[in-house]
């Protein structure tokens, strides 16, 4: 079975060229497996975050290699990159990022409806599926800037599946919401993911959280020392 | 959701109504601005449809009149050089020659409208101890009524134009304290004298018209004048006014006659109109300018507004150009709602102004015209310009990078 995401010897710096050129990731190898819950800690400055842009496709390593379900994503141009993101990938993001402008169920339809190009009945039905499962069907037509925290990172994860995406990447997705919800939420990631096999990587500064996931990926300066190929 | 629009239409409107103070006050920046140019283009095109038609019905558009005599200085022999003040000689009243055939070539013209033989020249009216001088103009009716129409301006009377009758204004009448009916005994230098009765008497709004214009049947004026059998002009009417100068000419150009347009006889007039298009014109850009720059304004803050939501888009699979089309969709639908109730706007304004507005004698100052046509045009030229001046917004929303939108 091919491997969701493999990277080699991922480098990224920045300012290339001039005389303040970083280098913030260092080369960075991680295979993640279909149906993998992995946590990926580190702390502030580590070059997590811009871990995380790379493997979601929104930023272009320096060098190395990323591969998508064995698909070479550097010689993929950005329309491509655009379309593999929307197909393959799910957000979810610390501040619950909803549209503001639309109701939960429009942002669960929202992915579904920007692949697509027209609104269909397939896309709320699957929608409201969602909400279900996250429980929040009874909120489908609340605006999304009337729920709370921890009812709008739920909407995220809905539309984070709404593609059924091979990968789920979640940055710090219950580091804004009190502890009760924070566990609600990460147990919902943690449900979906036995359910469905869907790949998640979480990033998280809550070792409590992480300890729960199968594996724990550290990155220190721009590496990841020593990490088990498992 | 609705299920009849596409993905960027949804958006476009929602994030519209979403920020609804802000499109409330551009939608009225841009009604105010386009019922600006919707009322002053109708209010100028009422003014000048009023002055062109008070100016040319009251004129031929070209006159065709006998080329100036020129004096030439004698030619002797070769070698010799003559220095000899050439005097311009005085204009005698001519007939154009052969003009029964240029009339026929003029009625074969498809840019000529009519076309009226005249003969014109100056005489005295006489009555008991009052003489005044006036310009004899002897017309054909139903041809030269389709270039001056006399019988819109007659107050007593009626226009008919017997061998025996004469149409005078009201100025004349007053001096010579005629009134429908009475006597006029007219002469001319040329030795014709004739007693004519006043059969209508006109009203041409200006003094100086009414005083001196008079018109007798064509064969009356030529035996006054002394012309039997000649016109001194040939009158025209074209189908484009603005044409005139043009097919004057070309017409002098190919005939032995001295065209004269209305553009150039009224110089000062046609200068007037120009200017006012002119500054119409260039009123209209600069208020369509100040409308594009409101609505490139509100939708660049609405982009910087809306970079995180641009951002999530984007990391949910938009593309740029999906990106591109909302913003420049809500700079469309900002220009074509404005212009809606801008148009709405203007033609109120120009009802009451309509109203209000009234020339001395109480008669309207300019005629309402309320063409569908200028809505159409204003409609689609202010949906064209939110169009355009979206696109520096929307292309800067998508060139946005979602990792810098979404990290805020």
């Amino acid at each position: 079975m091919v491997d969701v995401l493999v990277l080699e010897k991922i480098r990224k710096s920045y300012n290339v060229g001039t005389p303040v050129e970083t280098e913030i990731l260092h080369g960075i190898d991680l295979t993640m497996r279909t149906g993998d819950f992995l946590a990926l800690m580190g702390p502030s400055g580590s070059g997590k975050s811009t871990l995380l842009n790379i493997i979601g496709l929104l930023d272009r390593p320096t060098d190395g290699r990323l591969l998508i379900n064995g698909e070479d994503t550097s010689i993929l141009g950005d329309a491509e990159l655009t379309r593999l993101r929307g197909k393959t990938i799910g957000f979810i993001f610390q501040y619950h990022y909803l549209i503001s402008a639309f109701t939960a169920q429009e942002n669960v339809m929202m992915p579904m409806l920007v692949d697509r190009g027209w609104p269909d009945a397939a896309m709320a039905k699957r929608a409201d599926e969602l909400l279900d499962r996250v429980g929040l069907a009874p909120w489908r037509s609340n605006m999304a800037m009337n729920m709370s925290g921890g009812q709008q990172q739920r909407v995220a994860i809905a539309r984070a599946l709404a593609m059924d995406p091979d990968l789920v990447l979640a940055d710090e997705p219950t580091g804004n919401l009190d502890s009760k919800s924070a566990d609600a939420v990460f147990d919902l990631m943690r449900q979906i993911n036995r359910e469905r096999g869907t790949t998640f990587l979480i990033v998280t500064h809550n070792i409590e959280l992480a300890k729960r996931c199968d594996r724990i990926v550290e990155v220190v300066d721009g590496r990841v020392p020593d990490f088990p190929h498992a | 959701m609705s299920r009849w629009l596409p993905f960027e239409w949804i958006a476009s409107v929602r994030f519209l109504m979403e920020g609804l103070l802000q499109t409330l006050v551009i939608l009225a920046g841009i009604a105010i601005g386009v019922g600006v140019i919707v009322f002053m283009s109708a209010m100028l095109a009422g003014l000048q449809a009023n002055f062109i038609k008070r100016v040319l019905t009251s004129q031929p558009q070209i006159q065709l009149i006998p080329p100036d005599e020129i004096a030439r200085p004698l030619r002797h022999d070769a070698g010799t050089i003559e220095a000899a003040i050439v005097q311009r000689p005085t204009q005698r009243i001519l007939s154009i020659d052969q003009w029964p055939k240029i009339r026929t070539e003029m009625q074969a013209r498809p840019d000529i409208v009519a076309v009226a033989p005249t003969v014109s020249g100056s005489g005295l009216a006489l009555r008991g101890d009052t003489n005044r001088a006036i310009t004899l103009t002897g017309i054909e009716p139903e041809a030269y009524f389709k270039i001056v129409r006399v019988p819109d301006y007659i107050v007593a009377g009626d226009s008919a134009v017997t061998s025996e009758g004469i149409l005078i204004g009201t100025e004349l009448a007053k001096d010579l304290g005629a009134s429908l009916s009475d006597k006029i005994n007219v002469t001319t230098a040329a030795g014709g004298s004739r007693i004519l009765t006043v059969t209508g008497i006109f009203d041409l709004g200006s003094k100086g018209a009414n005083q001196r214009n008079t018109f007798v049947a064509q064969r009356t004026a030529q035996s006054l004048l002394g012309l039997i059998g000649g016109v001194t002009s040939i009158e025209l009417t074209v189908n484009d006014i603005y044409a005139a100068e043009d097919i004057a000419r070309e017409i002098q150009a190919t005939l032995p006659v001295q065209a004269d347009s209305w553009i150039k006889t009224n110089a000062q007039f046609f200068t007037a109109v120009r200017a006012q298009q002119t500054s119409n014109t260039l009123i209209r850009s600069f208020v369509g300018l100040s409308v594009a720059f409101g609505i490139a304004a509100v939708l660049i803050v609405s982009v910087i507004q809306r970079s995180k939501d641009i951002g999530i888009l984007r990391a949910m699979g938009t593309k740029r150009e999906q990106i591109l089309r909302v913003f420049l969709i809500q700079g469309g639908i900002l220009g074509f709602i404005g212009s809606l109730f801008g148009s709405a706007l203007g033609a109120f304004a120009l009802v009451v102004w309509h109203h209000y507005a009234r020339q001395v004698d109480g008669s309207e100052l300019f005629p309402l015209l309320l063409e569908p046509q200028l809505f159409l045009v204003s409609s689609a030229a202010a949906t064209a310009t939110g169009v355009i001046a979206a696109i520096a917004p929307a292309l800067r929303a998508a060139r946005l990078d979602p990792v810098v939108a979404i990290r805020g």
